[in-house]
């Protein structure tokens, strides 16, 4: 189906399902209940899923097909958000030639600092490309926003104010972003017993999105193209003595993914018309190379994976304090539970960022292949036991 | 008819003078060694003639067309294929995968956004893959890690994806170095089936006497960075001049 | 002329810093082939080294002054470092007053400590792997120490003082007769830098071990042939790194109130340093240091960022770009070092 073989199609209806019962499905818990604080199936938190999922199916379209390590993808992201208010503030709230604006802008920005960057590879592509996202920061941050010519609106964030222009405006259309009047923060409240659903415009707006993006990336893993990529992370030498030229192929991935890159920063100003230049920052960068790696880097559904798993443990973890963890550890002995706390106390709240570095790490050490592999190596070994003990002395299967 | 002139090239590194005035003609059709001892110069030139080195003086002219100051892919493109002395191949890919690289440069020259089309149904393609692994005996490893083949399945591989480019000119550096005997005369064998067969020319850098003499028909012997003699097999045998320069040496 | 003294000086004391970033950056990856995301980090605990010191000299205890009053009448609690009761007001107030010098001493070893634990731990297991495995794990590890560093010290910038007598300014004009007025700790820290620079040359040129060192960023494999226990070298040479950073950071503290990302944001410049020096050169990595950084002075005066708003903080990374395009092997770059 949509020209893709049947693994491929199982794989796109499976991850459409989820997306669009997610409002129902990370919502297990009863409103009223103790565990409702580790629901994830409210607006905010589902729209940074699947946004950030965007980012990094882009992400990996880089750096799991070509090898190619960049640490400023962060700044396409600014770049798609400032587009994207942009468009709002000169046109009116419709979120659709904001998002257009964010992908074509993004993918110029891709280009310039592409073709500059993929002059080297290896480390030295990683440091350009660093240096040129903290340059852009610098530039959103403080350069480009001055009385004379003011861009980004600098530390406070670029907003709307009442006396832009916003040419297609009619008092008729929500003041808030919008798709031809259906405003992104329409939120259809559903109470099945003691469960309360939230389906949010903006949500499946961008979940629709998502799910275009993930549909194009397949395309793209299994097209000539992707061979050529994946070539390209293999053996370089042998690319240039078959006649290919690596340059434009490297260079058409760095900007594919940097549209993926801007399109996502589009959809966070479309779901809240705000965007501040601590988006471009490197540890933005640092967090999508994390979920890409988390996921699995090279494989399709990984970087949806590590997306959602981060965005999660970061919203429960910032969530958790002191007082929920004694909440949590009151059935310890009075001493004990102290201790517990005072333990656990570093990786919750603020500390959400030293446990984003351990996790980072632990990943790159163990499990290099990320979760995707994970699950093979745990199918495999149960796939083992099963037949170890049926006593059937077949080889295991080679992990795909 | 000569495919490739190669006309008092030099190449200095540094204070080494790798290459001086070097003249070599390679004849269409041909198996043409070039040969000499170690330090000869023999991967200087192989390197100019692929891109890889700008010799500092001289030219080098293939089918009528200077191939000095292109990149390694547009020499490629116009019709040199070069198998190198440690196969290069991508060990990450599959068999199959790896065979269709070269068939899809061959198809859609040195750079296409063929994004959207999926590699299967590149019916075309895929014909031309599974062919050139039938001729090359792999095609029941189609489906290997390339890196996972024996050092021999690697250079065969390596030979079939060049000339599934349908090249001009087959460059061969040392193809048998480090192989073992057996493996050795079954790659004299391919590149005799290659040569009878196909419609191609053959330039082949070699140390061993054993290949050069049951495969070239012209033999380049270079010492010192340039070329002592180029001639016939026989009379190669029979020079005081080579056997002074190279088994002199060696003996 | 004295502004454009003025403006050369003012980017010495920067430069300088970059300079000692990346000469440690530089060899650690000449040595290991390893790129060290956290080297940066280093700086920023050397930094953070001066700032314990100085907490710890000036812990003290309090006391009730019955003979001053505070503004509401009560007697004053007084606080008394335990330096200056027991060494006496002088002698521990001194010691107080020099604590940032006297953190070199307490930096070094800690520093070469860090760097050991780091290479032995972390690092080695980590030569085989991809350059891109190495940057991330590196990179995690720079987030976790700047994280922990941040628990500890919190997240706004320590004041640490340099001792009173270095603290003001000097006219360092007068012997050529011109009137250029500025910090002494500036100077200071430029000397140091020098000294540390000179010292790490020296070595590296005039001892059998640097001989050989340098020898194995050359060739590793020949080296490794001659029987030369080329691993051990360069784990001490990744402590020495270490401390080069760390000393740069302690040595900094007066001049930059430190905050626990200052590591982060002087990698970043510093890795464009050792970019625009040519990736493996030692002197490249010191002069462009240098260089950047009285570039970046100048690009900060009043007539630059009135002409050009914000050109001192872009400054270095469009030099860096332009480098590239028209020398993409950097200022003093070798042919052969991570060409690929």
């Amino acid at each position: 189906m949509f020209g893709l073989d049947t693994k491929d199609t199982r794989s796109l209806i499976i991850v459409a399902i989820l997306v669009v019962l997610a409002p129902f499905i990370l919502n297990p818990f009863p409103a009223a209940s103790a565990m409702a604080q580790f629901n994830a199936g409210y607006p905010d938190l589902m729209q940074k899923f699947v946004i950030f999922g965007i980012f990094a199916i882009g992400f990996n379209i880089l750096f799991g097909l070509t090898g190619y390590l960049s640490f400023g993808h962060a700044a396409f992201l600014g770049v798609g958000s400032y587009s994207c208010v942009w468009m709002f503030k000169l046109l009116g709230y419709n979120v659709i030639p904001g998002i257009l604006l964010s992908v074509v802008i993004s993918g110029i920005f891709a280009l310039a600092i592409g073709y500059v960057s993929l002059r080297r590879s290896g480390i030295y592509f990683s440091i350009l490309t660093l240096a040129f996202a903290q340059m852009s920061f610098s530039l959103a941050y403080s350069v480009l926003s001055n009385p004379k010519f003011n861009l980004t609106n600098g530390e406070t964030g670029l907003q709307v104010y009442a006396n832009d222009p916003q040419w297609f405006h009619r008092d008729s259309l929500p003041d808030l972003p919008h798709l031809f009047g259906l405003s992104m923060r329409a939120t259809h409240k559903l109470e099945i017993g003691a469960w309360e659903f939230q389906l949010n415009v903006g949500y499946y707006l961008c979940a629709l999105v998502m799910l275009g993006c993930f549909y194009l990336a397949i395309r793209i893993f299994r097209s000539p193209f992707g061979l050529m990529l994946r070539a390209v992370k293999s053996n370089q030498q042998r690319m240039n003595y078959t006649g290919l030229n690596t340059r434009p192929y490297t260079l058409a991935a760095f900007v594919i993914s940097g549209m993926y890159a801007g399109l996502a920063g589009g959809l966070l100003s479309a779901v809240d018309p705000l965007a501040g230049a601590e988006r471009m920052q490197w540890t933005a960068s640092g967090e999508v190379v994390l979920m890409t790696i988390l996921g699995g880097a090279g494989t399709l559904i990984g970087p949806v994976l590590g997306a959602g798993f981060i965005k999660y443990f970061e919203n429960i973890f910032s969530k958790i304090n002191d007082h929920v963890l004694h909440s949590w550890f009151a059935f310890l002995p009075d001493g004990i539970e102290d201790f517990v706390v005072f333990l656990i106390h570093p990786f919750i709240g603020k500390g959400w960022h030293l446990t984003l570095g351990i996790l980072f790490m632990l990943v790159v050490i163990f499990l290099p292949g990320g979760l995707v592999e994970g699950g093979q190596r745990i199918g495999n070994w149960v796939r083992g036991r099963k037949r170890r003990k049926s006593k059937t002395a077949t080889k295991t299967e080679p992990a795909e | 008819m000569s495919i490739l002139e190669v006309k008092n090239v030099g190449k200095r590194f540094g204070g080494l003078q790798a290459l001086s005035d070097v003249n070599l003609s390679v004849k269409e059709n041909t198996v043409h060694a070039i040969i000499g001892p170690n330090g000869a110069g023999k991967s200087t030139l192989l390197n100019c003639l692929v891109g890889k080195l700008i010799p500092d003086s001289g030219s080098v002219m293939f089918d009528g067309q200077s191939v000095l100051g292109r990149a390694p892919y547009e020499i490629n493109q116009m019709g040199i294929s070069r198998v190198f002395q440690t196969p290069e191949i991508f060990g990450d890919l599959t068999v199959m995968e790896n065979m269709m690289i070269p068939c899809f440069a061959r198809r859609d020259g040195a750079f296409a956004l063929n994004a959207m089309p999926s590699v299967g149904g590149q019916k075309d393609v895929l014909h031309k893959a599974e062919a050139m692994l039938e001729e090359m005996n792999m095609a029941e490893k189609r489906n290997m890690h390339a890196a996972a083949l024996s050092r021999g399945d690697k250079r065969r591989l390596e030979i079939g994806m060049c000339l599934s480019q349908d090249p001009r000119l087959l460059l061969l550096d040392e193809p048998t170095a480090g192989m073992a005997r057996a493996d050795t005369n079954n790659t004299i064998d391919l590149l005799k089936e290659i040569s009878d067969q196909r419609d191609i020319t053959i330039a082949i850098i070699e140390h061993d006497m054993h290949v050069v003499f049951s495969l070239a028909n012209r033999i380049t012997v270079l010492a010192q960075g340039t070329p002592l003699v180029e001639d016939d097999p026989e009379n190669i045998r029979g020079n005081p001049k080579v056997r002074e320069a190279y088994l002199g040496e060696t003996a | 002329m004295d502004a454009f003294l003025l403006q050369i000086l003012n980017g010495l004391d920067k430069g300088s810093a970059y300079a000692l970033i990346a000469l440690g950056l530089t060899l650690i990856f000449g040595t290991l082939g390893v790129v060290n995301f956290a080297h940066g980090a280093l700086f920023m605990i050397g930094a953070f080294c001066a700032v314990t010191l100085q907490r710890l000299f000036s812990l003290s205890f309090e006391t009730i002054d019955p003979s001053q009053k505070d503004f509401l009448g009560n007697p004053l609690k007084v606080k008394t470092p335990y330096l200056e009761s027991w060494l006496g007001p002088d002698a521990g107030g001194a010691i107080i007053d020099w604590s940032v010098p006297l953190a070199i001493l307490f930096a070094i070893p800690i520093m070469i400590t860090i760097g050991f634990v780091m290479e032995r731990g972390l690092i080695k297991h980590f030569y085989k792997r991809p350059h891109a495995d190495q940057i991330l794990v590196t990179f995690g590890l720079a987030i976790v120490l700047q994280e922990i560093v941040k628990y500890f010290y919190g997240a706004n910038p320590i004041q640490t003082p340099a001792p009173d007598a270095l603290n003001g300014v000097a006219n360092v004009g007068a012997m050529i007769g011109m009137d250029i007025v500025y910090p002494v700790w500036r100077i200071v820290y430029f000397f140091f830098s020098v000294l540390i620079i000179g010292g790490i040359f020296a070595f590296l040129q005039f001892t059998t071990f640097g001989m050989v060192v340098r020898a194995g960023m050359a060739d590793r494999e020949t080296v490794g042939l001659l029987g030369i226990n080329i691993d051990r070298r360069f784990t001490i040479m990744f402590g020495i790194a270490a401390a080069v950073a760390g000393l740069a950071g302690v040595m900094y503290t007066p001049i930059n109130p430190p905050n626990y990302h200052m590591g982060m944001d002087f990698l970043v410049l510093s890795f464009v340093v050792v970019v625009v020096g040519g990736m493996g050169s030692l002197p490249g990595a010191v002069l462009a240091g240098f260089l950047l950084g009285i570039l970046e002075s100048f690009a900060s005066t009043t007539w630059a960022t009135t002409t050009l708003p914000g050109i001192n903080q872009i400054i270095i990374y469009v030099v860096a770009i332009l480098v590239l395009l028209t020398r993409p092997r950097g200022l003093m770059g070798l042919k052969g070092v991570m060409e690929d």
